[in-house]
């Protein structure tokens, strides 16, 4: 019973990778087609083959930029995650700090980020920092906001049930809260991933002598296009794989959590 | 063993607006009585069954277990709730023990009461497994091991079985009051169900609605064990009739 269940689910995954493998396969065909048969000039749409080939002769340099972006992404993300937590928890504290936080929060929303990041780089200086906390700033709200909702979420049975116990406030937050909030946590930090993704090219583009914001601003500058092309793909690629990784962590150790998120759903 | 003494309890809604929920209920439960609280909804059995508990405190009269005058929680009181609420990160066992986690007292023999409260349901061999294996029913028996984990002399239910299929509903009602017999406990049992109360119940206390009082409270003299045979009885057939005459007027007990 339970290896044909396996055999199935296997066959399942298969074809959920196989489909999109496809997908992906044929449309990069096409638009090398569409590009040589119109003969559409590199420096407006490069072939495939050409982004390939440029951004592969450049592979080193190419992966240091990679990586830069790959640690400002982490450590906005990061960042996003240390300050989130204790935020949210402070928000559902009580109904006065909500409406003395949120509006301040709101504020930090309402800036655009691209007009801040200059004048973070006079505060900070012209180093990893500002990078960062642009990062920071694009990702961290629907976090706060999800970890919040979760957190008010709890069946007020299960808070009564603690109560009954005479289980302290910090208990009931640690034993029952921020466990129940979990699903909520994990879908804030999808999105905040993939925002933190957008702060990280934000934060280069703004300043940085590296990073593949930098690449796309300098060799689009030099008429470099299938390089900007592929570090326009790298990030799409960063984006998938840092997302997938999420996912993997929750289904990973939290498992019971991906099942109360397919219930939500 | 609980005594409400002239107890009302106001609630202020949102809109600042006072809402009186219960207004002078006085009532006498025994030790290891069974007794049940029916009434239309907003007739404030949950909130009765909360000022027990000691969740809620009472806007005016006095709620003692004991002779104890109730004003937190205590030790000696389980609630069991309409809904499971079972952790879903946790497993059966650890569900169970919840409570005594909570109140720092998880030792051996609290983990050896917890098996044998789950063997007592039926439950024996679950112990690993986690709430979203389990059926609603099953989960609603764990939830009911949960409320006797620390070994309770009450056990207050709100509409325990009210989430449940009508089968399951059955069975559990069987079920509790085997658990009842061989654990004796005093159960304050809410429910909208007039013939599971008067199964269940050595006394059923019928409520009014806005505010909630007491209308009357009716003794069951069924012989016990008992079981759904007993339906067909003129002292059951007697005891639904009265009770439904007194929540809905002489209308419901004709139809």
């Amino acid at each position: 019973m339970a290896r044909v269940g396996n055999a199935r689910r296997w066959s399942r995954v298969a074809a959920d990778i196989a489909q999109p493998v496809a997908a992906l396969i044929v449309f990069v065909l096409l638009w090398e087609v569409i590009c040589r048969g119109f003969s559409i000039p590199a420096y407006l749409v490069p072939t495939p083959s050409a982004i390939w080939a440029d951004t592969w002769k450049l592979a080193g340099q190419v992966s240091m930029h990679t990586l830069a972006t790959t640690q400002t992404t982490l450590l906005g993300f990061l960042a996003s995650l240390i300050v989130s937590l204790p935020l949210a928890v402070l928000l559902t504290a009580s109904p006065a700090v909500a409406n003395t936080v949120y509006p301040l929060l709101v504020l930090t929303q309402s800036i655009p980020k691209v007009a801040l990041a200059p004048i973070l780089v006079v505060i900070f200086g012209s180093n990893e920092l500002p990078r960062v906390v642009v990062t920071f700033l694009v990702a961290f709200f629907p976090l706060v906001l999800s970890i919040a909702a979760g957190i008010t979420s709890v069946p007020p049975e299960l808070i009564e049930l603690g109560r009954a116990c005479r289980a302290s406030r910090w208990r009931e937050l640690w034993r029952i809260r921020l466990p129940y909030a979990v699903p909520f946590i994990f879908s804030g930090l999808k999105a905040a991933i993939t925002l933190s993704v957008v702060g990280a090219v934000v934060g280069e583009f703004v300043n940085a002598d590296k990073g593949l914001g930098y690449l796309i601003v300098t060799s689009t500058a030099f008429f470099q296009v299938p390089l900007a092309w592929g570090a326009l793909v790298l990030l799409s690629l960063l984006g998938i794989i840092l997302f997938q990784a999420v996912v993997i962590i929750e289904q990973v150790f939290f498992p019971w959590a991906v099942d109360a998120d397919k219930q939500a759903v | 063993m609980i005594v409400l003494d002239h107890v009302a309890k106001t609630f202020v809604t949102r809109g600042g607006e006072q809402v009186l929920a219960i207004a002078d209920v006085s009532l006498e439960v025994r030790r290891n009585e069974f007794v049940c609280l029916v009434g239309p909804s907003g007739c404030g059995k949950s909130t009765l069954l909360r000022l027990v508990a000691g969740l809620v405190a009472p806007t005016e009269g006095k709620v003692s277990i004991g002779g104890a005058r109730v004003t937190e929680p205590r030790d000696d009181t389980g609630i069991v709730f309409q809904a499971p609420t079972l952790l879903p990160w946790a497993s059966i066992l650890d569900n169970v023990l919840f409570p005594l986690d909570m109140m720092r007292r998880l030792d051996a023999a609290g983990r050896a009461r917890a098996r044998d409260l789950l063997a007592l349901v039926g439950l024996a061999g679950f112990e690993g497994k986690y709430p979203r294996e389990l059926s609603g029913g099953m989960q609603q028996r764990a939830g009911i091991c949960r409320a006797l984990v620390h070994d309770p002399d009450i056990l207050l239910m709100d509409e325990p079985f009210g989430a449940l299929d009508a089968l399951t509903r059955e069975e559990l009602t069987i079920e509790l009051m085997r658990i009842w017999r061989e654990r004796p406990k005093t159960i304050l049992f809410v429910t909208h169900s007039i013939p599971e109360a008067v199964l269940l119940a050595d006394r059923v206390v019928v409520m009014s609605a806005r505010p909630g009082r007491v209308a009357e409270i009716i003794d069951i003299s069924l012989p016990r064990p008992r079981d759904f045979d007993m339906e067909a009885r003129h002292e059951f057939q007697d005891a639904t009739r009265r009770i439904r005459g007194l929540i809905f007027g002489s209308r419901g007990a004709r139809g």
